[in-house]
């Protein structure tokens, strides 16, 4: 019952869905307000039966309703709560489905919050979040349909791929998806600004809180499937330039750009060409990475599918709506208006740097991951692009863009003063040299390049301290006005600034692991102590456990440093019956921005482990930055004059009345 | 400046980064690409010793051998020809005999493929899905494969020629 209720209510969202993408523009066309507002209207309720259906499923899944077949094959009457709910998104069609619902609640919170809209360009924009809602509905209902029954019931579930029996799974498929799918509003708006023919500063202002919800979203999806990796998959590693997290860095990368580009437009009123294109490649790309993920052209880790026909109906909403909105921007971008004199060297010169620089390091990505793809297609051969081909071309570019990072918020716009900018930054210059120096005097002379992207990071940090500095006056006003003005400053300011150090607080942590960090292979038995990085690690002895749907042998290491004992760390093998598979679960030891980290291999014939300890000095820094990142992006968010309801005139006057 | 002159300047500081970035990825391409073989393809194009690449096969059921210190050796096969494998270290939670396997390494000047890295990266279904194409390609493979395994049934003795059914439990 439930299941068909799900089903049928998914149906019905598609039908809203299709009043949704037509009725508002004839409405829109015709100037009646009435037809307009339908939208309003049908992109709540489509977020209602969409909501109810993926309720449906969860719902399912956690009463192990095991006559459905998506219930059967990704769940285990035994497994935890929180698997059995998180186990909903851990397959294709369970995936597709969370898809949409972000994608319906986005919509929903647009038709909620945007009275303050034209309202021929809600009625668009609601259109055109229809039109990709229709594709997907469709593309579920067709080939993906969660909710189909088994006619013979079994007894058991075939249980959840033991690697995403983890918490990791419940954080970070949805905030991937809020980043991905966040970025339709951009593109909604961009589409309805190309069809009305119309885009000015207001039009930024709208696009820009979503465009930031988005990427705040995304940054931490990113940065949070970077760490599950790291610590599930038991060799260390955070990236890996694997097809499926270039499918996310694309959109990141882009849509990075496109919050710099709005912020042009919205500040100057020009690059608006520009910004409507970005707003379409940005979500191109999200359709590019949820085709690459979901129909299985690559190998991979993530890659759980593998099925041709989904892959050829993602292939077609993808070239449909790619082509549809570059087509639509071809025929009308030459007649939307420039505006904006700027100077090439100016804030607006170097937000177009950071533009170009993102886009072409997007653009190297792109080639990297189809590249393989296409020759494949083509030659009919076999290759791989990895971490070397990147380090060689996307590197590179992206060491470019840090260099110009501080430079950036300290231009004037209109017309800037490269030589006073770069006098102001001496001081956070000279901070980055003198950890060089330091750096490579402590590594006595090793590679010359580790130090230098240290100091990079320290320069880009110092840069946007050197930023707050200057605007509040620190140094050289008396500390008290220093202070009032720092309250004073926009929140958006601080958000920058803090986005910025965050780069570089990810760099320093990137580099610091990759260059020292330490690694130790070998078989132990119990009583043997392994030496990394000054610490010793103790195999205290080895014990079986029995899990909720699993076997695990837990291994006892007393970790000390000279004579301290600091704590016990138990890294573990876990085998899955129902699958006959296993995982290893690293055990983290943390200290201060450090991490001890063991995983462990096979047990050998005479009783011993093989073992796997890394000592990774500095390693948390790689995922602290993107969090300062988000930080400093929901700081802007906050700011009054971001707001998606920007103030009006009325709420200000309320404001000036006496407060109680 | 004019504005045609300021234009100008933005588009020719667009090329010189285009520039620079194509000429990026063409050195990259040249030096950090690695092919994929299996061990069929090693044998007839006669790879040399210390080239890189990535050998793609099914590990050869009775094969794997533990020495000391984590070293391991192994075959990989694919059917049509064998190939040595040695390697040291801890092999992924999904290493199996009978199952499919990606080592990337080079040929020492015996023959034997000195894997650094062995990835048993698959989906459910248990093959890589390079490993299940080459295997296709050269009409080794058979459609239970992907059923057997996803029941959780362990396919092995897969490659001999003529077997109609390798699994057992």
């Amino acid at each position: 019952m439930i299941a068909e209720a799900g089903h049928y209510a998914l149906v019905l969202a598609l039908a809203l869905a299709l009043i949704q993408s037509f009725v508002p523009v004839i409405g829109a066309r015709l100037r009646d307000p009435a037809l307009m507002n339908v939208a309003r209207s049908t992109a709540l309720a489509q977020l209602l039966f969409v909501g109810a259906s993926f309720i449906a499923l969860v719902t399912l899944h956690v009463i192990s309703d095991f006559s459905v077949a998506n219930v059967y094959e990704n769940s285990h009457s035994m497994k935890p709560l929180i698997y059995k709910i998180t186990g909903v998104w851990g397959n294709h069609e369970g995936s597709m489905l969370l898809w949409v619902s972000i994608l319906a609640l986005f919509g929903g919170l647009v038709a909620a919050f945007g009275n303050n809209l034209p309202l021929s360009l809600r009625a668009h924009v609601l259109a055109v979040q229809a039109w990709i809602a229709s594709a997907f509905y469709l593309f579920i209902l067709i080939t993906s349909n969660p909710f189909l029954r088994i006619v013979n019931p079994p007894i058991e579930g075939r249980d959840l791929n033991p690697v995403l029996q983890d918490i990791g799974l419940a954080v970070h498929p949805p905030m991937l998806y809020l980043g991905y799918v966040g970025f339709s509003i951009s593109f909604s708006f961009a589409i309805a600004a190309l069809i009305e023919g119309r885009i000015d500063a207001a039009w930024a202002r709208w696009v820009r809180p979503w465009t930031l919800v988005a990427w705040i979203f995304l940054t931490l999806g990113i940065a949070m499937g970077s760490y599950w990796a790291y610590y599930e998959l038991g060799w260390g590693g955070w990236w890996f330039w694997d097809p499926v997290e270039n499918a996310s860095l694309m959109p990141w990368l882009a849509g990075t750009a496109l919050l710099h580009s709005a912020l042009v437009m919205e500040k100057r009123d020009a690059l608006k060409v520009w910004t409507i294109l970005l707003s379409i490649l940005t979500f191109s790309l999200s359709l590019l990475g949820t085709f690459l993920v979901r129909s299985g052209v690559i190998t991979s880790v993530h890659a759980f599918a593998n099925d041709p026909t989904r892959g050829v109906f993602i292939l077609l909403i993808l070239c449909l709506f790619i082509g549809g909105s570059l087509s639509l921007f071809a025929a009308r971008a030459p007649s939307l208006k420039q505006g904006g004199l700027f100077a090439p060297i100016s804030r607006e010169g170097a937000l177009v740097l950071n533009n170009l620089l993102l886009t072409v390091a997007c653009a190297v990505v792109l080639f990297g991951t189809l590249y393989p793809l296409a020759m494949e297609v083509l030659f009919d051969f076999k290759m791989s692009v990895g971490a070397p081909f990147y380090n060689l071309s996307f590197v590179p570019l992206f060491a470019l863009l840090l260099i110009a990072v501080p430079f950036g918020p300290m231009l004037a716009w209109k017309r800037g003063d490269l030589l006073g900018v770069t006098q102001r930054l001496l001081a956070a210059g000279v901070a980055g040299l003198v950890v060089v120096a330091i750096v490579w005097a402590w590594t006595r002379g090793g590679s010359a390049l580790a130090p230098l992207a240290i100091g990079l990071g320290v320069f880009v940090v110092a840069g946007a301290a050197t930023d707050l500095a200057e605007r509040t006056g620190l140094f050289r006003l008396p500390f008290v006005t220093a202070l009032h003005r720092a309250r004073g400053l926009p929140r958006s300011t601080w958000g920058g600034a803090l986005a910025h150090a965050g780069l570089g607080i990810a760099l320093i942590g990137v580099v610091c692991e990759t260059t020292w960090n330490s690694e130790y292979i070998a078989t132990m038995k119990p009583n043997d102590v392994a030496q990394v990085a000054g610490y010793d690690l103790k195999l205290d002895g080895l014990l079986e456990r029995q899990g909720p749907n699993y076997r695990e042998m837990v291994a006892q290491f007393s970790v000390s440093r000279g004579r301290d004992a600091l704590s016990v760390m138990t890294p573990s093998k876990r085998s899955f019956t129902t699958r006959g598979s296993s995982t290893t679960e690293a055990a983290l030891l943390t200290r201060g921005a450090s991490q001890l980290y063991i995983s462990l291999g096979d047990v050998t014939a005479d009783g011993a482990i093989a073992v796997r300890i890394y000592h990774k000095p500095m390693v948390l820094l790689i995922w602290w930055g993107p969090v300062l990142m988000a930080f400093g992006g929901i700081l802007s968010l906050s700011d009054r004059r971001l707001r998606v309801g920007a103030p009006k005139p009325a709420r200000a006057k309320q404001r000036l009345q006496p407060a109680e | 400046m004019t504005r045609k002159q300021r234009r100008m300047t933005i588009i020719g500081g667009s090329l010189a980064v285009l520039a620079l970035a194509a000429a990026l990825v063409l050195n990259a391409l040249r030096d950090s690409i690695v092919f994929f073989s299996t061990p069929t393809m090693v044998a007839e194009k006669h790879v040399q010793p210390g080239k890189r690449f990535r050998l793609g096969g099914l590990v050869q059921p009775g094969s794997l051998q533990r020495g000391d210190n984590l070293a391991v050796t192994f075959e990989v096969a694919d059917g049509g020809a064998k190939l040595p494998v040695a390697y040291k270290g801890i092999l992924p939670d999904l290493f199996r005999e009978g199952q499919g396997v990606v080592a990337e390494g080079a040929l020492d000047a015996n023959g034997v493929f000195k894997a650094d890295t062995v990835l048993a990266k698959h989906d459910e279904t248990y093959m890589p899905k390079d490993v299940a194409d080459a295997l296709k390609k050269q009409g080794h493979w058979k459609d239970d494969y992907g059923a057997k395994a996803s029941n959780g049934i362990t396919p092995a003795a897969t490659t001999a020629q003529g077997n109609s059914q390798g699994a057992v439990r």
